[in-house]
């Protein structure tokens, strides 16, 4: 049984995704990776992988 | 497996789901290799490759867990060029820098940011994949193509890095440039790379 982290591209921001139940195991840093991984997850998107991604599929 | 061509729908389906991973892919990349540039290029070697491949993405699956496999694999290859040496790009990161509201001592992410760095490769990317994206030990270790025991040790030896690291404010300046250190990576590195994770095996 896989626990139920979310594995799909759009996650839940903020709060539902702190685990509570490994709160007291957790050191304090644990929720400054999350934020190093979230600010770079919010930050608006570079024009370069806008054309990119308009760009695959006219390559087939 | 896979091997019939994708109807149009599900091509369209592929591109989304691959659209909505790309934050994704540029914070997971980000903490592998530091500077935002590099990471981005990462990023972009990862989408061709992925769009390129896939046919051998089970519609039903984790986007995210299958394109970081092949980000991780690209960051390997381009690791053993010595594309990146785990330069730290200080300006992007204090940038970022937030300091968690109500905490007596803020955490600075800068700080923690380059003590990751310093982590030897395999402990980097166990604790990156747990602590920062979410993916429970068992996705991690499909990732990185190895057993869950394996992850579960390498994030807590990790932790345990960080913590002393951030405890006492050793963290080191630029010790990924020093060539012991670079060489002690590079040969980590091989015994990551040897477990290639779930892409190059269906």
């Amino acid at each position: 049984m896989t626990s139920p982290a979310p594995s799909e591209g759009k996650l839940p921001k903020g709060n539902d995704r702190t685990s509570t139940s490994k709160k007291e195991s957790q050191p304090e840093w644990a929720n400054g990776l999350r934020q190093l991984y979230d600010s770079v997850v919010d930050e608006p998107l570079p024009d370069t992988f806008k054309d990119l991604l308009s760009k695959l599929d006219s390559k087939d | 497996m896979g091997s019939e061509k994708r109807t149009a729908s599900e091509k369209a389906d592929f591109k989304r789901e691959l659209t909505e991973v790309v934050p994704h892919l540029r914070a997971f990349a980000r903490g592998l290799c530091g500077r935002a540039d590099m990471a981005d290029d990462l990023v972009q070697e990862t989408l061709l490759k992925a769009w390129a491949a896939q046919e051998r993405f089970q519609p039903g699956t984790s986007m995210r867990a299958w394109t970081f496999v092949i980000l991780r694999n690209a960051y390997l290859t381009d690791m053993r060029r010595n594309r990146f040496r785990g330069e730290y790009d200080e300006t992007v990161a204090e940038r970022v820098l937030t300091a968690p509201a109500g905490q007596e001592e803020p955490i600075h992410l800068s700080d923690m940011h380059r003590a990751l760095l310093t982590l030897p490769p395999e402990r980097r990317e166990a604790l990156l994949l747990v602590g920062a994206g979410g993916f429970s030990y068992e996705e991690a270790a499909n990732i990185c193509g190895c057993a869950v025991g394996t992850i579960k040790s390498r994030v807590g030896r990790a932790r345990a890095t960080l913590n002393s690291m951030l405890a006492d404010g050793s963290i080191p300046k630029r010790s990924i440039d020093d060539d012991t250190a670079h060489r002690a990576i590079l040969e980590e590195l091989d015994e990551v790379a040897a477990g290639q994770g779930m892409a190059s095996r269906n």
